[in-house]
């Protein structure tokens, strides 16, 4: 958007194409997430979707982007709060008594708000697949490019 | 019978990139083969003829599943060998830089 | 009869892969490799499956390319060529036969035990509340699986960031 790009940049068709769909493919994974216990998907892939978006950005836009600049450090403390979010999770199963236990209520089949404890693990698992697997393309990334 | 041995095959195939190979992204990509391979196992040894995906609908009962187990093993699986494959991926990296090859026989600090 | 092709065909994409001279020709039939099974995973009864390796193959792609471009090393062929390869295809062939025989104890294809499985899917809805029984079986009656997962996803990407943390201080607090 600056005008002046460099070398490694893409084309503004690529660009443009991508800043449009980005959106488009978080929203897709949230979705996968939040359905989990209602149709194909879950937590795994809607993680590594929501993953696909900023890859997407980040191959498009290049290190120039606002993104590239969460440096790592935020990304490994957001996959720590996901993997903590799952393990708080599995903690509440002692309400119930064992570890695991599914304590929350039921409700009522095929509803969003269903399931008990399964849509929160499917969140938490979204998060930190997601971020784990945006923080490894970002440790490649930028290792790739600070080397020239 | 014949869909096991087809897989074991493909498995094989992935071993001899292992041992055979000398390029480390070959190796890597062997071992992604012989993934994919064991994955398609345990799925296929859990399918039933004329089976439905273990997804309950509304206007049907719950008859003739698949077995659920194995997709939800080789789930967390396909993750996990994405995850390593791309560990290997960063060790090879290093080594391109360090050696300025990608031969494994020519990275010779590595011999025991 | 259609899964026999599919694994034909990626028996073949895969010795494809294992044998191309360029790396990039290579890691293109890794991806044809990934996607018939992204496919077979279908044809399986499987779409939860399907989904997560469809995008996986494509992070997997993405993240191969990028370690590949611009580093294509000519592979040449030196020293012990055919003794190598003959070894190789020996214990191959030792491995397959063994294999055969071992393949032979498996319950046949289409007709699983499901000794285990035949609660979960009768009280799986009831239990867990959740339709989806892939879903309820990983974050439910098996969730120690999902943990273990969870754990080894964490030690890949603290093995990542060790591997390719910045250059340089290695020489500065290096005393010993």
């Amino acid at each position: 958007m600056t005008g002046n790009y460099s070398r490694e940049d893409m084309s503004l068709v690529v660009k443009t194409a991508s800043r449009l769909t980005a959106g488009i493919i978080l929203i897709f994974g949230l979705h996968i997430i939040l359905h989990g216990h209602l149709a194909p998907g879950g937590g795994f892939a809607g993680g590594v979707i929501i993953a696909l978006a900023f890859v997407n950005l980040l191959i498009a836009f290049g290190k120039e982007t606002r993104l590239s600049r969460i440096s790592e450090n935020v990304a490994s403390k957001l996959e720590t709060v996901g993997a903590v979010m799952f393990l708080a999770v599995a903690l509440l199963g002692f309400f119930g008594g064992t570890f695991f236990m599914n304590v929350m209520t039921k409700g009522e089949a095929f509803n969003l708000f269903s399931a008990g404890t399964i849509p929160l693990s499917n969140i938490s698992i979204g998060l930190k697949v997601g971020v784990g697997l945006f923080a490894i393309f970002l440790a490649l990334v930028i290792l790739e490019r600070s080397r020239k | 019978m014949t869909l096991y041995f087809l897989c074991f095959i493909l498995f094989s195939i992935g071993l001899y990139g292992v041992l055979r190979k000398r390029n480390i992204v070959k190796i890597i990509m062997g071992i992604a083969i012989m993934s994919y391979s064991v994955n398609l196992f345990f799925v296929l040894l859990g399918y039933k003829f004329r089976g439905r995906a273990p997804i309950d609908a509304h206007d049907q009962g719950i008859v003739n599943m698949v077995d659920p187990i194995p997709q939800a093993l080789v789930m967390t699986s396909i993750v996990i060998g994405l995850a390593v494959m791309a560990l290997l991926i960063a060790i090879s990296i290093r080594l391109y830089e360090k050696y300025g090859t990608l031969d494994i026989t020519k990275i010779r600090r590595l011999k025991g | 009869m259609e899964l026999h092709i599919l694994l034909l065909f990626m028996i073949f994409a895969a010795i494809t892969a294992m044998e191309v001279k360029d790396l990039f020709s290579s890691v293109i039939s890794l991806g044809a490799v990934g996607f018939a099974l992204c496919l077979a995973f279908l044809m399986l009864k499987a779409p939860d499956l399907a989904i997560t390796q469809l995008v996986v193959e494509l992070l997997c792609l993405i993240i191969l390319i990028r370690a590949t471009i611009r580093k294509d090393l000519p592979l040449v062929v030196e020293g012990r060529w055919v003794f190598n390869t003959f070894t190789t295809v020996i214990f191959l062939c030792v491995f397959l036969s063994f294999s055969w025989l071992a393949l032979r104890e498996l319950p046949s294809f289409g007709n699983p035990l499901m000794e285990v499985v035949r609660k979960y899917i009768e009280e799986g809805v009831n239990k867990t509340g959740a339709v989806n029984l892939v879903s309820a079986t990983v974050l439910d009656f098996r969730a120690y699986d999902t943990l273990g997962e969870v754990a080894v996803l964490f030690t890949a990407i603290i093995g990542i960031m060790a591997v390719l943390r910045k250059p340089g201080k290695k020489n500065h607090g290096d005393a010993a």
